[in-house]
């Protein structure tokens, strides 16, 4: 806790959002804030792009055979619902939005080490995104977002625009996690020791260090595949000595901890969440905090969980297995400890809360049938199925997207200064959690059953699941427009939130809402660390 | 001509300049990490084909021009001296020298660009040349055409990052033409030094990997 307390009196400047005004002062800021703003308006519209292709993708798969659209038409469709939500949403969503805003607050700096690199990203976002999209558009790609050789090299669609995109794309997330790491290790405020950081911030450096070593291999190996595309060198094609398998080795080393880079900082954010709404010191501090570098070191040395049937020997397939498992017991420490960290809690049932609990269940479940699904033998009945599917989406859209949510709500006082509905909050997290589920768990069945991914037609005895899927997907839709509503709603006429409506003794709520334009009025001092509630909660303070 | 210790401007949000130069250099070594992992995918594509067509690489090789190869190994390692120099003419604020140094530095870098060149242009010449454009008539076989496609794309990639070295180092001597540097304040130098160092490190490696093996 800081010495130098939120009290109004002592800031002299404006807050964040009043300090300029104008389209340009949003363009041009290095405010690091305000760059948090920006990347939650790009992050959700392209979320809401992503998510209008999902919605076509399962209205495709309500009947068998052809519903409303051809078979190529259904694969540039799954092709741009992947790209977009991992390359525009899932990966720089969480850092860029509330790893922007908080992470210096949490550290008690002015701003990230580079502020103007911290702009550069979001340009390189756009730029990336608009490549991409118009690729896409334009000629469209039908290879999935994984780009497997020799069909990426040999498609008739367009397909280097949305590398080149992606390549990008991977620049700004590059930079974003360099710039993290170089914050943190270099601008922690006087008495902030590395065991006094918050866990949001601890979850945040070992996702940048997985940004900063995977990506620029996932960046090249797309630049190959583009220069074998246009060129056709042979470097990927076996028609021309190329090895494929090497294609799938290279982008499976990035994209396998990207994935980490998707939930570890849904995993930073549920840390604070849940020591907030239960009003509990974090059980077990330091298990949670490494247990982050955990994941992102093993995560490392998985990726051929995804070469299972590849032709990969037995025996690589076994290590690899063995491996992804121990993400599992990394990330079951972290469960356990969060749990722990509920009990004997004066628990607050808030919308962040609800999505914290669906976030475990979603974590827990996905999570175990990732352990089921890097047991080679088992795999290799579900390899390429729903099961697959309905595995990974429970991970990436259930955990990340509820951690997602979570933050939003939790934070949204403390960055627009103001309160939401509470009781539409609560709806909606109830719709969202429900209709992930019944969209999502009947893929699970659907897979077990033999139904391959990426087909847009299906035998008969699938279709009542395929309905069951698709009417979820609908109510998913739903939660989120009145998530949306609400929440344009509170921008424009919500009550004044106050610094602390929670009474959190995180860091960042001892600031004003919204934030002063330089975060504190003199550099804090922490004489102890985030969320200590032995003494209670802190003082909750609304706006009057 | 000896400057009085100049200094750079404190940005708000760092708290002494000390704290200024640490984080620019931890980014900057972050930055070079990125860029290895960059060529790691390159050599790891070298490697393997290596390893499925050794006797075709082993023939190719040969094709390669070892003596304009060392000679831009001995021109490069040259430059990562004269760049060093120019750091530590930076630390002592002698500005014209840094300037001197670099333009050198530079100099070697557009050799090595021309005596790159001479080599590209040869093996077009001769038809040696990635994937499907490999016509040459003197040496054949699978994997021979490979040989070109990671000979192209390393020294392809590698010579881009020796352009992009030769802008920053002559953008440090503009500013050391200004006369900014001295012991206070000499990080670009060292910056656009350690990037230079790294460009020729990468080199060091391909020289044996597609010249000598």
């Amino acid at each position: 806790m800081s010495q130098s307390p939120a009290s109004d009196a002592v800031y002299h400047t404006p807050n964040y959002l009043n300090a300029e005004k104008g389209v340009r002062s949003w363009l041009t800021t290095r405010d690091h804030k305000r760059i948090g703003v920006v990347y939650l308006a790009l992050t959700v519209a392209s979320f809401a792009l992503g998510g209008f292709f999902a919605l076509l993708l399962r209205l495709e798969l309500l009947t068998p055979g052809p519903t409303v659209m051809d078979a190529m038409t259904y694969n540039r469709m799954f092709t741009l619902h992947g790209v977009i939500m991992i390359f525009l949403f899932m990966i720089p969503a969480i850092p860029g939005v509330f790893g922007n805003f908080f992470l210096p607050l949490m550290i008690g700096a002015e701003d990230v080490a580079f502020p103007r690199i911290n702009l550069l990203t979001v340009y390189l976002y756009l730029v990336g995104a608009a490549i991409a999209v118009w690729g896409m558009i334009q000629g469209g790609t039908d290879t999935g977002w994984t780009f497997y050789t020799p069909y990426s090299t040999t498609t008739v669609t367009t397909l280097s625009p949305v590398l080149l995109g992606a390549f990008i794309l991977g620049m700004g997330s590059i930079l974003t996690g360099l710039n993290f790491i170089v914050t943190i290790h270099t601008l922690r405020a006087p008495g902030l020791t590395w065991m006094r950081l918050p866990l949001f911030v601890w979850a945040m450096y070992a996702t940048s260090v997985i940004q900063v070593l995977a990506t620029p291999v996932l960046g090249m190996t797309l630049l190959l595949v583009a220069v074998e595309k246009t060129f056709g060198f042979g470097i990927f094609d076996p028609a021309r000595g190329g090895d494929p398998i090497l294609f799938q080795h290279l982008f499976w080393f990035y994209s396998h901890p990207a994935v980490y880079i998707m939930v570890l900082p849904a995993m930073a954010v549920i840390s604070e969440v849940v020591q907030t709404f239960a009003r509990k010191n974090m059980f077990g501090y330091k298990a949670v905090a490494f247990s982050s570098l955990g994941i992102a070191f093993v995560g490392f040395f998985v990726w051929g969980h995804h070469l299972f049937t590849s032709g990969q020997s037995t025996f690589a397939s076994g290590v690899f297995g063995v491996l992804s498992m121990f993400v599992g017991i990394f990330t079951a420490v972290k469960v356990f400890n969060w749990t722990a960290t509920l009990y004997k809690g004066a628990i607050q049932v808030a919308a962040p809360f609800v999505y914290f609990l669906g976030f475990l269940y979603f974590l827990i479940f996905g999570g175990l049938t990732g352990i089921a699904l890097s047991t080679v033998s088992l795999d290799v009945h579900w390899q390429d199925t729903y099961f697959v599917v309905a595995h990974f989406h429970f991970i990436m859209v259930g955990a990340t997207m509820m951690a997602f949510l979570a933050a939003l709500h939790y934070w949204w006082p403390k960055m627009f200064g103001r309160t939401y509905s509470e009781k539409w909050s609560l709806a909606a997290a109830v719709l969202v959690i429900l209709g992930f589920n019944a969209t999502f768990i009947p893929q699970f069945l659907l897979g077990n059953m033999g139904m391959p991914r990426r087909y847009y037609s299906y035998p008969e005895q699938f279709q009542s699941l395929n309905v069951a899927s698709t009417a979820g997907a609908s109510l998913l839709a739903f939660g989120f427009l009145i998530v949306l509503a609400y929440l344009l709603v509170s921008l424009f006429a919500g009550k004044a939130a106050g610094p602390n409506p929670w009474g959190s003794r995180g860091y960042e709520w001892d600031t004003p809402s919204p934030p002063d334009v330089l975060n504190f009025p003199e550099t804090p001092v922490y004489t102890r660390g985030p969320h200590e509630y032995q003494d209670g909660p802190a003082e909750v303070k609304h706006a009057n | 001509m000896r400057t009085e210790a100049p200094s750079p401007r404190l940005a708000h949000h760092f708290p002494s300049l000390e704290t200024q130069e640490h984080a620019a250099r931890l980014g900057m070594w972050l930055f070079l990490a990125t860029e290895i992992l960059l060529f790691t995918v390159l050599f790891t594509a070298y490697a393997v084909y290596r390893y499925l067509f050794p006797a075709a690489f082993d023939e190719a090789s040969k094709l390669a021009h070892v003596a304009l190869g060392a000679t831009n190994t001995v021109v490069l390692i040259t430059s990562s001296l004269t760049v060093a120099l120019a750091v530590h003419a930076a630390r002592q604020g002698e500005n014209r020298k840094v300037a001197l140094l670099l333009a050198v530095t530079i100099a070697f870098g557009a050799v090595f660009m021309v005596l790159k060149g001479v080599e590209y242009h040869h093996h077009f010449a001769e038809g040696q040349l990635p994937g499907r454009y490999y016509h040459f008539a003197g040496l054949s076989g699978p994997g021979v055409p490979m040989y070109f496609t990671v000979y192209f794309l390393m020294t392809g990639l590698h010579g881009l990052h020796v352009l992009i070295g030769m802008g920053v180092l002559a953008w440090v001597a503009i500013k050391a033409g200004r006369g900014e540097f001295g012991p206070r304040y000499s990080t670009p130098v060292e910056l656009g030094g350690l990037y230079w160092h790294l460009v020729d490190l990468i080199w060091i490696f391909l020289f044996p990997l597609l010249y000598l093996l």
